[in-house]
């Protein structure tokens, strides 16, 4: 059974259609004791880092991740739930992330070819660089919509896209996974790689 | 590389799809659910699905099946028509729509397209805008099509950029329906004004035409159609096929 954080930002309604959708039990809530008691936990999270930082501490939730994590509970974070697992975001200026992984997210303005638009938005494709999730997807097309991204997590990485420059498509690290892109928006591709982390 | 994005946009009324399709082993050719799988398994990048009921209980209906359509079809989804409110926003985007797409709306209160991109961010939403040509200069229409506002296009869709319109659909009345391929200088002109994604909307007749429009306009990012896909003159696959051979970048 997948829990579903919900923490006060973005839309869950495909994410938990996409785990019905598996055949996978899935649940929003913004209970820590409801959430424990799931197998397996998505961090879900879509506009500012700053905002959903503040609210994922606010509801103490910030504490619950990192102890289920700690745990040994395999955790997905997405699009911005991804970069929320690093240790700090530039967004304006500086946050603390949640600090699972090593690396930092930082603005996509003034690093990409000046004729690339911001938001990357669209579906690109995935060059797979390790990690189990997205074993066989290489060259496989996901959607994104994101203005930052995160780097120095060469630790972690498990795959890039290429957008102007390699731009940090998902990171894996024991148990803990992010992925950049909405696998729930991402047809069936996405559909197996929520599959995959329903069998983690 | 980010790919360019092939678009069908399925107009709703009454819960049904409008427009006939002419699709083999479709059981229900006017189910948006049925219709909107079937594109979605065959190389859509994108859905739009457009509300043209004018009742309330057919609004009811469509956000009912809307809600369907988003259980069942796992790729964006953008939803338009009687957008004229944040509550607007809210309903669709309860039912499982991506993006908002806003037209009309935007045209009466110019602080929609704001608010709702402060609320939901500027990715949420999508100013759609009618644009004609009138004594030579581009003019934004209203009421789907049929009113001339009176005000020039380019600097109204680039205010509405700067007021948080994350992308724009461009459907121009002067190539719509005539199927002689895509309005090229008005998309030029609008692809120009503004840095955020455009898509192409209107006069699409072939599958060549959006390989011209793609080679024309590289700030173009998306072609969007409706009959031309319903009646199947263009299939997407084959249409992905030959723009991957005409070296433009698609999801195959």
């Amino acid at each position: 059974m997948i829990g579903i954080i919900d923490y006060g930002v973005g839309n869950l309604f495909s994410l938990c259609s996409s785990c019905k959708a598996i055949g996978e039990e899935a649940f929003v809530s913004g209970d820590a004791s409801q959430l424990a008691k799931a197998d397996r936990l998505i961090l879900p999270g879509v506009g500012a880092f700053e905002d959903a930082a503040r609210k994922l501490n606010d509801s103490g939730m910030a504490e619950f991740v990192r102890q289920q994590a700690a745990s040994g509970k395999p955790l997905l974070g997405i699009c911005l739930g991804m970069q929320l697992l690093f240790e700090k975001s530039y967004e304006f200026v500086c946050h603390q992330g949640l600090g699972l992984l090593k690396g930092q997210v930082v603005p996509m303005e003034g690093k990409l070819p000046a004729n690339l638009k911001i938001p990357h938005m669209g579906w690109n494709a995935l060059q797979i660089k390790g990690g189990t999730l997205l074993n066989g997807l290489d060259g496989q097309y996901v959607y994104f919509v994101h203005s930052f991204f995160a780097e120095d997590c060469e630790d972690s990485l498990s795959a890039v896209t290429e957008y102007g420059i390699p731009i940090t498509a998902a990171v894996e690290k024991g148990n803990v996974f992010g992925c950049q892109f909405h696998p729930e928006k991402s047809g069936n591709v996405g559909l197996s790689i929520l599959r995959k982390f329903a069998e983690v | 590389m980010i790919t360019k994005r092939i678009i069908p946009c399925l107009d709703v009324r009454n819960g049904r799809v409008v427009k006939g399709t002419n699709f083999q082993g479709l059981q229900d050719v006017s189910s948006p659910v049925e219709l909107g799988k079937f594109y979605s398994d065959n190389g859509a990048d994108e859905l739009v699905f457009y509300d043209i009921t004018a009742s309330a209980e057919g609004r009811k209906l469509f956000t009912d099946i809307l809600t369907q359509v988003a259980s069942t079809i796992f790729i964006p989804l953008t939803v338009g028509g009687g957008i004229n409110t944040l509550d607007d926003f809210d309903r669709v985007l309860k039912c499982g729509a991506d993006k908002v797409s806003v037209n009309s709306g935007a045209i009466r209160d110019p602080q929609l397209v704001h608010d709702a991109a402060r609320l939901y961010g500027d990715q949420c939403v999508v100013l759609s805008a009618d644009v004609k040509r009138v004594d030579g200069q581009f003019r934004v229409f209203a009421k789907g099509g049929r009113e001339d506002t009176g005000m020039e296009a380019i600097g109204w869709i680039k205010k509405c950029v700067d007021n948080g319109a994350g992308e724009v659909v461009l459907n121009s009345i002067d190539t719509d329906g005539v199927k002689g391929g895509f309005d090229l200088p008005m998309l030029e002109a609008v692809s120009n004004a503004v840095d955020v994604p455009v898509i192409a909307s209107g006069g699409a007749g072939c599958a060549e035409n959006f390989v011209t429009l793609f080679e024309r306009l590289p700030k173009v990012d998306a072609g969007l159609a409706a009959s031309i896909f319903h009646f199947g003159q263009v299939k997407i696959p084959e249409l992905k096929q030959l723009l991957n051979e005409n070296n433009i970048p698609v999801r195959l």
